[in-house]
């Protein structure tokens, strides 16, 4: 940044405002984004996945709205029994809370990476990676459970409409998808965290990962309010 | 640059917090459906319990409310482009809608 020339604006006495911080940033003669490229481009790369969800959930919007016959009630179908009780969305709830929690240990994974204690990071990468192995098992469990028992294929189901087959296989295999990956995403750089890799670079990788990461359950907030609640 | 260089600075405490406001906030929402809220109430319950829940894992977890304000607005401001599709389709669909119960009654 070119001081002088700043300086010679007669602002250097006031502290600089909230949007005058974000035309400054826009005006300045160089970069616009004071992060990390690497940083940066994860963002965008959320961005751009928020468009493809939003996309999932606008359709299956659209269907539900549209549709005549009358939509299979999510309480009931993904209802579990335990013993002669059937709790309602009970498996749902348990995945939720699974997921929750390794977006908890991820920040701690972040924070212990800061201060450079990669044994701990390494670990706390881990969990995260095996609390999210098991959110993809349980899923595995629930679609297998859906298409065994009660029938429900993608082009129709024997509770109601036809396009709650084809809504929930896209959406939720598509989230699944997304956990898959982060779980492997978070081997290989817990991975490289133990083997001292960014001994050198900097830890920013992680809280990078951790970004993806706590993206997976945003998208899984809003998978539960719309498709499981709603 | 420095704060970046540095990495973040919280205080573990706070990660803790805002785990368990999530562990509350998602059982809330769970119990929306255990005593079958209908109606409007079920839809502003379930509403209210997912942004709250979504913000402070934007702005905590995913660290976004200490971002520079010029990445808050360029990743801010797409997502009203997402609104006004929601909106569009939504039209779209009522229509689609209508035509079908048209349809179903046998009107010529």
């Amino acid at each position: 940044m070119t001081t002088d020339s700043m300086t010679s604006r007669a602002q250097d006495a006031k502290p600089i405002g909230y949007w005058q911080k974000m035309v400054n940033d826009w005006s300045a003669d160089k970069e616009a984004f004071q992060l990390s490229w690497g940083k940066l481009m994860m963002w965008i790369f959320l961005l751009s996945d928020t468009f493809i969800f939003s996309i999932f959930l606008i359709s299956y919007m659209n269907v539900r709205m549209s549709t005549t016959d009358e939509w299979p009630l999510a309480s009931e179908v993904f209802a579990l029994h335990v013993g002669s009780a059937n709790i309602p969305l009970l498996l749902i709830a348990i995945m939720t809370f699974i997921l929750i929690t390794s977006s908890g240990t991820m920040a701690m994974a972040v924070n212990a990476a800061y201060s450079r204690n990669k044994k701990l990071t390494f670990w706390l990468m881990v969990t995260t990676a095996l609390l999210g192995a098991s959110f993809v098992g349980m899923q595995a469990f629930e679609w297998t459970k859906l298409i065994v028992e009660e029938g429900v294929r993608p082009w129709g189901n024997p509770m109601g409409a036809a396009q709650f087959g084809s809504s929930f296989f896209m959406i939720t295999g598509f989230h699944g998808m997304h956990v898959t990956g982060g779980v492997i995403y978070l081997a290989i750089v817990a991975t490289k965290v133990r083997l001292g890799h960014y001994d050198q670079k900097g830890f920013q990788i992680v809280e990078i990962t951790g970004l993806y990461w706590h993206f997976v359950d945003l998208v899984w907030v809003f998978i539960f309010a719309f498709f499981y609640l709603w | 640059m420095s704060e970046h260089a540095e990495g973040q600075q919280h205080p573990i405490g706070l990660y803790f917090k805002v785990w368990g406001l999530l562990f509350v906030l998602s059982t809330l929402s769970y119990l929306v459906d255990y005593f079958q809220f209908q109606g409007y109430l079920r839809w502003s319950l379930i509403l209210l319990f997912m942004f709250l829940k979504a913000g402070l894992i934007i702005a905590v977890f995913m660290h976004f409310a200490w971002e520079p304000v010029t990445l808050k607005i360029a990743l801010f401001l797409p997502i009203l482009a997402i609104l006004v599709f929601i909106y569009f389709i939504a039209v779209e669909a009522d229509y689609t809608y209508l035509n079908r119960l048209i349809y179903s009654l046998g009107e010529p």
